[in-house]
């Protein structure tokens, strides 16, 4: 896309984008060939998705941010519009900004709210769908129509629309492209051209990965050296399984789809105590099935790698929304006491290395480690840096092989007190490394023992094992300021949107730091009390309604008196204007 | 190969004296050594309760794990190394109340494996309350007035679950219990074999002897032909449940790994981790 100088000068960076209508209406799909046609041009791109816990019917839309530059976070409003019923007008229209545009299908005469400044252009969707054929296509219809109203190439798109239809054959595509065209064609005449003040500066050409968390994690895992996955469908984490069952055959693996979360953890340890690295993925309601297991892996030190992705709780809760109210759960679940790492990736990157870091940390230290993501970060589709080989090391941690055989049925001594408690580990099938397992309290071999002595020794063993424990990045600073009048301190999804928000803060002249807590258990007092120390007060973010997160600072790092509580649990994400309002009330 | 010695060793089970799970034990040492097994390649998985010890009684790899979970963990173990044996064990409380589901589902997937339990149609560990196997009536600590609810029949289950091999003993016949076993082992998929395991404490009712009188040995019945599903149903029912012997093996159907796309002979434990950069940049390419 060439343009002059003076062009230039009136294109802008970035604009958001959206599409609603009812479920099964074609949002998703409408949404998915838009945004790989934009990211076919090199464009950065954040997506939202707003749905609800039913297959056919109820609102639902999904949000695009579109940038030239790398981007975190939802925008606070919106430029475009598209709607395929008057509710997607009224539950969406307050976001507008002034002299938005909305495209809308001419079918339901389109009515503009009172109060919303907006450009119209009511386009006959369903109508040019149903001449082509078949009303499924309207969802062709709509996007050729925005995106011609941002003046971006045809064929990019075509291209596009190729790729998604191309296996039903020429025929279906070349329908598709007519679809576009027509729509593209229709509200050209209507706006007199593309529109002048929606233009957007060239990106880069160059093609981003596009993916959600859940791929990420899912491709973070195949890369760590997972080949079983056992699991049980739930939102938001279901995606992670879809993608293995696709991969994992390609590399001798399987996901095993059980009868319950039970079994999907319980499946998961006894393919780790064999010796393949396996794991399972669910949200809340899966976890705390999960619990009694968790004990088992830590109690028998068996590697277990578990990802939640978080939604709203408790019970089914908002299975749909976004939330981060299992921290404390991930922390305290189980009964008794035993070693855990929860880890918490904070973008797209992370999901995939934490991965690779998370089935590595569970084969050092023998114990389970929690993956913690959140529904915005599991499945808001996003631009993701390039991803890089050389970091994917498999470290197999104490792991023996080739074990000179015992004599008279002397058992491999598999818990054996060793200097930073994490023993050798050999797996079935070795001939000198018989052993025992049980999630009785047991000896060095695996035997139980109720010896009050043995018993206090193997607890101190098991509980210490992560005194030296390594993460990568326990937190993740971004500290310009050596005293900081704020320290905003977040995880998971929040950092783009904390970033954004701290733009205006650091305007109005508010100097702020910003900490994302990753490793959430142990939790990293030393690492986040230097940067406690820089601020004069501290605002803990997160999306839920206690402020679990802000407990852990005050816990471990005693900053009680600086610490507010910057919650919000209505299922959304922070928006960043929120962030920046509630933060300078605080302050 | 091994002796069945070879898969004892110097623990002492916490069982009480007379119990019918030292059979169960003596049996799978016997048909390990029978099957031509090394200790190293047998995993016992078991779950909790007075049987769920076992594993920790036989020289094996030993897993002992928790209450009603042996099944998955036991799965997961074939799936990651499909050249060990595995034997998943425990108590009727186990498999049939709070493992019930996995008991169904391990059936219906048919990995190789074989599943031992051993019913005493009461929990003994917890010190006799009434279990699912309990007969209408019976009185333990939990139904002082006898149990109301309809006793389980799991080989009718198991049968509609489709259960590609279904047995049933009696600690009392070490000799048909080492044998199906046996066959267990060697069969491919999931074998459930339910053993009469008589608890010597705290049932007085289901004793040896009421056994002996009232079980029916299949070998003994005239034309009785295990590769028949509606047969061995019939035969169940008729008897509500109390036959020994094989009652169905399917030997067409193949396991589950044996099914899996993708799946090598070769164990995955023995296999490369490390994905070739090649197919890493294949794999990102499918996110662009």
């Amino acid at each position: 896309m060439r343009v002059t100088l003076k062009e230039w000068a009136s294109l802008i960076s970035q604009l958001s984008w959206k599409i609603g209508g009812q479920q099964g209406e074609g949002v998703e799909s409408t949404d998915r060939i838009f945004s790989t046609a934009l990211n076919r041009l090199g464009y950065y791109l954040y997506g939202y998705r707003h749905f609800s816990s039913r297959i056919k019917g109820g609102h639902t839309n999904n949000k695009i941010r579109i940038s030239t530059k790398p981007i975190r976070a939802i925008s606070d409003d919106l430029d475009i519009l598209v709607a395929f019923d008057q509710e997607t007008i009224d539950l969406n229209a307050h976001e507008l900004r002034q002299g938005g545009v909305i495209v809308a299908d001419a079918k339901f005469n389109p009515v503009v709210p009172e109060g919303v400044e907006a450009r119209l252009f009511a386009v006959p969707i369903t109508a040019i769908a149903e001449e082509l054929g078949t009303s499924l296509m309207k969802n062709m219809v709509a996007s050729g129509a925005s995106w011609a109203l941002l003046g971006l190439p045809l064929e990019v798109f075509n291209k596009a629309v190729e790729e998604e239809f191309g296996r039903k054959g020429p025929a279906v595509v070349e329908k598709n492209v007519e679809a576009v065209r027509r729509g593209a064609d229709f509200v050209l005449e209507q706006a007199g051209g593309p529109l002048g003040d929606f233009q957007l500066e060239p990106a880069d050409g160059e093609q981003k990965l596009f993916m959600i968390g859940n791929d990420a994690m899912a491709l973070g895992a195949l890369a760590a050296g997972c080949r079983i996955m056992a699991a049980y469908p739930i939102t938001p984490a279901s995606e992670i399984m879809e993608y293995l069952i696709k991969q994992l055959p390609k590399f001798g693996g399987t996901v095993v789809q059980t009868e319950d979360e039970i079994a999907a953890v319980t499946m998961s340890i006894g393919s780790n105590y064999a010796g393949v690295r396996s794991m399972t993925a669910s949200a809340g309601p899966g976890l705390s099935l999960m619990m009694e297991a968790i004990g088992l892996a830590g109690m028998t030190e068996t590697p277990l790698v578990i990802v939640n992705t978080q939604r709203g709780g408790p019970s089914t809760g908002l299975p749909t929304k976004q939330e981060q109210s299992d921290v404390n759960a991930m922390i305290y679940g189980t009964h008794g006491e035993i070693p855990k790492i929860v880890i918490a990736p904070s973008s797209i990157e992370e999901c995939f290395y934490d991965m690779v870091e998370a089935f590595n940390l569970a084969e050092r230290y023998q114990c389970p480690v929690i993956v913690l993501t959140d529904l915005q970060l599991s499945l808001g589709k996003q631009s993701c840096e390039p991803l890089d080989y050389e970091r994917i090391v498999i470290d197999r941690g104490n792991l023996v092989t080739n074990v000179p055989p015992s004599e008279d049925n002397v058992l491999f001594k598999r818990y054996e007190f060793v200097e930073g408690g994490v023993s050798p580990r050999v797996l079935p099938g070795e001939k000198g490394g018989l052993h025992h397992v049980t999630g009785v309290e047991h000896d060095e071999t695996g035997r139980p023992s109720e010896s009050a002595i043995n018993r206090k020794k193997m607890m101190d063993k098991r509980l210490h094992k992560l005194d030296n424990l390594q993460v990568t990045n326990a937190i993740r600073v971004d500290a310009p300021h050596e005293d900081a009048d704020l320290l905003i301190v977040g995880m998971g999804s929040t950092g783009g949107t904390i970033d954004q928000a701290r733009v205006q803060l650091e305007q109005d002249g508010i100097k702020t730091n910003h900490v994302t807590v990753r490793q959430i258990y142990p939790f990293p007092t030393a690492q986040f009390k230097a940067y406690a120390d820089r601020a004069k007060q501290i605002v803990v973010l997160e999306n839920n309604a206690t402020g679990q997160l802000a407990n852990q600072i005050k816990l471990n790092v005693g900053v009680g008196d600086k610490v507010r509580n910057l919650t919000k649990y209505d299922g959304t994400p922070f928006l960043p204007s929120e962030v920046y309002k509630q933060s300078k009330e605080l302050v | 190969m091994a002796t069945f010695k070879e898969f004892r060793n110097n623990v002492k089970p916490n069982w009480c004296p007379g119990c019918g799970d030292f059979s169960v034990q003596a049996a799978i040492q016997r048909a390990a050594a029978n099957a031509g097994l090394e200790p190293e390649k047998l995993a016992v998985i078991s779950g909790i309760g007075c049987s769920g010890r076992i594993s920790g009684y036989i020289n094996a790899y030993g897993f002992h794990s928790i209450h009603g979970r042996a099944l998955p963990i036991a799965q997961g173990v074939k799936l990651a190394n499909r050249d060990l044996t595995v034997i998943a064990s425990g108590g009727d409380g186990d498999g049939f109340a709070i493992g019930m589901g996995h008991t169904v589902h391990a059936i219906r997937r048919n990995i190789n494996m074989t599943y031992i339990v051993m019913d005493n149609q009461i929990y003994g560990l917890t010190k006799g309350q009434t279990s699912p196997r309990s007969a209408v009536g019976f009185k333990t600590k939990s139904t002082p007035e006898g149990s109301i609810e309809s006793t389980l029949s799991p080989l009718e289950i198991a049968l509609a679950a489709g259960a590609t091999f279904v047995a049933q003993s009696f600690s009392s016949d070490l000799k048909q219990l080492t044998s199906l076993i046996e066959q267990g082992i060697n069969h491919e998929g999931f074998s459930l074999i339910n053993v009469f395991s008589p608890c010597v404490t705290f049932n007085k009712i289901n004793t040896y002897d009421w056994f002996k009188e009232n079980i029916v040995n299949l070998e003994t019945v005239e034309g009785y032909d295990a590769s028949n599903r509606v047969m061995a149903m019939t035969k169940l029912m008729e008897t509500n449940g109390m036959i020994t012997g094989l009652i169905y093996q399917n030997k067409e159907k193949r396991s589950y790994e044996n099914l899996i796309t993708g799946f090598r002979p070769e164990p995955l434990t023995n296999q490369n981790l490390q994905l070739s950069v090649e197919d890493f940049d294949k794999l990102l390419k499918e996110f662009k």
